[in-house]
């Protein structure tokens, strides 16, 4: 059973080759960069263990324990745990859930960043090649580091997916997400300490600022598998005997929350809790009744009700926190702020960039109704535009008195318009012409839908370098408006900023709305595939 | 079927469509990769009938009403809806359908009464006919006690509903429903009959498709057979079951009738293995 499901996952990793001619180039692409970042690992390691192997230990410690944190953490708050082989599919088979269990942990290493993980972890052994008895140690220490890595982001993403399902949970969740966060800064700040003390260039300042992060990382699930061989190859049984059993201890932990989780889940019908109710029509009965009022109506309504975009609404009042936290650890200051309304701008801009994949097969009522292009995308623009204006002014006029620049503010304003009209223009434009899945309405925001990561992200890429380029104008003069800082030059980037967005705006709706109303069917159908 | 990429059968074999029906599809064709799911369907449904198509899963009932409503581009063929070609004057023609597609979802963050609101108004109705037509269909519907209940957490018969009736708001002048009574319950699916009955009764023009060839003989007054991406057999519900019943005439057409032999492990007494 358990060979079955490894070779269930490689067949439908195959099977993604098939489908589209743009998947296999992300997948080879993807994997050619895996590779290339691999080599240069492994080769780093066998250089540095060579030269010290001392130093090479503690600096694989290090960066150990941040993949395998990335593994458990990242899933949770980006992109979503691969639901390929999603357990729920299993339920009518009677299969011994530790058979399950077993198969969808071996079936987790099928993936690109899975054997990269594992290739990296087992050649980075190769710096003690000296030592063979560090040697042998480092691969069972890659082996736990990469089994902790998939047990545990299993074992996050399947335990905190139930809380999902509820809104005060949700918003829990979201504090709780603040903490990481917050905590960047700093590390960011220590981090940079570091590279100041290494300036000199002897490896012993590297290490002076490493090794006290050693002595608590290696201690820690996260860093004690990668500490197996340095530990050996010193003769320091004791340590390494202590680091095994808190390696082995964190694996069998991980994977009895994972159990547990999963025998939960299992037995739970997705969607659950109690039905909620709303009263009246909400902005129904607010907004104009036209059919433009009404799309508008219908994509505010889905920006406080559904988590999937209030997910992203969320990370807005967040900027300022996290922004000061980085520029006060790091030495920027509240300087850092000012990047607050242009970024906030752009975040709300970029959240209609795949409306068409959100709403799914619902999106055949526009389709029937004969819904006209123009009307659609100033639909879903005009609620960002109304909601979104007001905010990012206010982030700018904060930032300006947070860092005292009040003459940055006009080439901020323009920066700040520019951007966001940028944004909503080509996210207009790009959406009637890339769809890429997305977790379905009503399935946990967790979750990446199956081969969707690369298509994901080239489409994500394509609107962001096109964003990128119609603000090229407006960047070129308001960066030295602020830095320098040059109060005229301000003035011309609020007037260039205001008339660019304003015209990317235009143009990227009406481009948009003439696809769409060329593509209609086209449309429903790539949404239709996405099941 | 063999690797066939020319056109359906040439133009001179295909009647011109008829203008005064309420649906006309001619020499309609769609392949998906190598499966050929509709394989040249003409079809007249007369304005004023209650229109019923039959067929086995597969057959490409869902195929051939997508392309009659405009949410999937035909390779070949066209349709014509009260004579508007739907495919080269889409706003037009789709401005006179209803449609109940099969197996999409709705927007179901919305509540049943907000999801009749936007239906109606992006049929571009004026506020005070959506709020009293939306009343109506809610109380049709049996529906009136969810009204402000969220679409997600209606049951599968209530969703069929909600859907029917953001279907209907717009009072098109054709319906087009694909199963519109799976999942409803016998006393909900008798009213909808019943509002069907009479939308029909007053000029209006009904498409279901369904796979319950009983329904279909008791409500319609004209029916298709369809298998196999082709009409097999098309007309009065009298003239295409002639002597037998629909569901015998059926299955003379489709065949694939088998005797049930094969299965004999399925036996409980055998279920040893």
């Amino acid at each position: 059973m358990v060979a079955q499901l490894v070779r269930l996952k490689l067949t439908l990793l195959a099977n993604t080759f098939r489908r589209s001619v743009w998947q296999t180039v992300g997948l080879v692409l993807g994997s050619l960069y895996g590779l290339g970042v691999l080599v240069l690992v492994v080769a780093a390691a066998v250089a540095g263990g060579t030269a010290d192997p001392v130093v090479t230990g503690h600096v694989v410690t290090v960066v150990g324990a941040l993949v395998v944190l990335a593994w458990w953490v990242v899933p949770v708050f980006a992109f979503g745990v691969d639901a390929t082989l999603d357990p729920r599919r299993f339920v009518t088979f009677a299969i011994p859930r530790r058979t399950l269990l077993a198969g969808l942990a071996l079936a987790g290493l099928v993936s690109i960043p899975a054997a990269v993980t594992t290739l990296g972890a087992l050649g980075v052994s190769l710096a003690w090649w000296r030592h063979p008895v560090a040697l042998v140690a480092g691969v069972l220490g890659g082996l736990l580091a990469t089994a902790l890595c998939v047990v545990g982001s299993r074992a996050t993403t399947t335990a905190l997916a139930p809380l999902l399902d509820s809104r005060r949970s949700r918003e829990v969740l979201t504090i709780v997400a603040v903490l990481p966060l917050v905590l960047i800064g700093p590390a960011v700040g220590w981090l940079a300490n570091g590279v100041e003390v290494t300036v000199g260039g002897s490896p012993d300042g590297l290490d002076a600022a490493l090794a006290p992060l050693v002595q608590v990382v290696g201690w820690t699930p996260l860093g004690a598998p990668w500490g197996l061989a340095s530990a050996a190859g010193e003769g320091a049984w004791g340590l390494f005997l202590a680091r095994l059993a808190i390696s082995v201890a964190a694996l069998a932990l991980a994977w009895w929350v994972w159990d547990r989780s999963l025998a939960r889940e299992l037995v739970t019908p997705r969607g659950g809790g109690e039905a909620a109710a709303a009263k009246g029509l909400g902005w129904f009965g607010r907004l104009p009744a036209t059919p433009t009022g009404a799309v508008a109506a219908r994509a505010a309504t889905y920006w406080l009700r559904d988590p999937r975009y209030a997910a992203s609404i969320a990370m807005v009042p967040l900027l300022p926190l996290v922004l000061l936290a980085v520029g006060l650890t790091n030495g920027a200051g509240g300087g850092l702020l000012l990047v607050m309304a242009p970024l906030a701008a752009w975040l709300l801009g970029f959240g209609i960039s795949n409306d068409v994949g959100y709403d799914n097969t619902a999106f055949a009522l526009h389709v029937a109704t004969g819904t006209p292009g123009r009307v659609d995308r100033w639909g879903r623009v005009l609620p960002v535009l109304v909601g979104g204006l007001p905010l990012s002014l206010a982030f700018a006029l904060v930032g300006c008195a947070v860092a005292g620049r009040w003459d940055a503010l006009p080439a901020l304003l323009g920066l700040t318009l520019g951007v966001l009209g940028a944004s909503l223009g080509i996210s207009s434009a790009v959406s009637a012409r890339l769809v890429y899945p997305v977790p379905r309405p009503g399935e946990s925001p967790f979750k990446s839908p199956q081969g969707a990561t690369m298509a994901t992200m080239l489409a994500q890429m394509a609107a962001m370098a096109i964003t990128l380029a119609v603000s090229v104008p407006t960047l070129a003069l308001a960066v030295p408006a602020i830095l320098l800082p040059m109060a005229t030059l301000g003035w011309v980037a609020l007037g260039v900023g205001v008339v660019t967005g304003a015209v990317v705006l235009l143009l990227g709706v009406r481009w948009g709305a003439r696809t769409y109303d060329r593509r209609l069917p086209e449309l429903l159908q790539q949404v239709m595939a996405f099941g | 079927m063999s690797d066939q990429t020319g056109p359906p059968p040439p133009a001179a074999t295909v009647p011109p469509p008829d203008l005064g029906a309420a649906l006309s599809l001619r020499g309609l064709w769609k392949r998906f990769g190598q499966k050929i799911a509709v394989a040249g369907v003409d079809l007249d449904v007369p304005t004023g009938s209650f229109f019923g198509l039959v067929g086995p899963n597969g057959a490409g009932k869902t195929t051939s009403l997508s392309m009659a409503t405009g949410l999937l581009r035909p390779d070949f063929g066209t349709v014509h809806v009260h004579g508007t070609d739907l495919w080269a004057r889409p706003e037009e023609a789709k401005a006179t359908l209803g449609v109940l597609p099969d197996g999409v979802r709705l927007f179901d963050r919305l509540t049943g009464a907000q999801l009749l609101t936007y239906a109606g108004l992006l049929r571009g109705l004026d506020r005070d006919t959506v709020a009293g037509r939306t009343e109506d269909l809610l109380r049709a519907m049996d529906l009136v006690g969810d009204r402000d209940t969220y679409v997600v957490d209606y049951s599968a018969g209530m969703t069929k509903k909600i859907g029917l009736a953001s279907a209907m708001i717009h009072a098109p002048g054709v319906l087009v429903l694909d199963e519109p009574f799976e999942a409803v319950d016998p006393v909900s699916a008798a009213n909808i009959r019943d509002i069907l009955h009479g939308y029909v009764r007053d000029g209006g023009t009904v498409v279901v498709s369904s796979h319950v060839m009983d329904l279909v003989q008791r409500m319609c007054s004209h029916v298709a057979i369809i298998a196999g991406g082709h009409v097999l057999a098309a007309g009065t519900v009298a003239q295409v079951r002639g002597e037998q019943s629909l569901e015998d005439r059926f299955v003379d057409l489709v065949g694939g009738r088998r005797e049930s032999e094969g299965l004999a492990w399925l036996r409980s007494s055998s279920a040893s293995s």
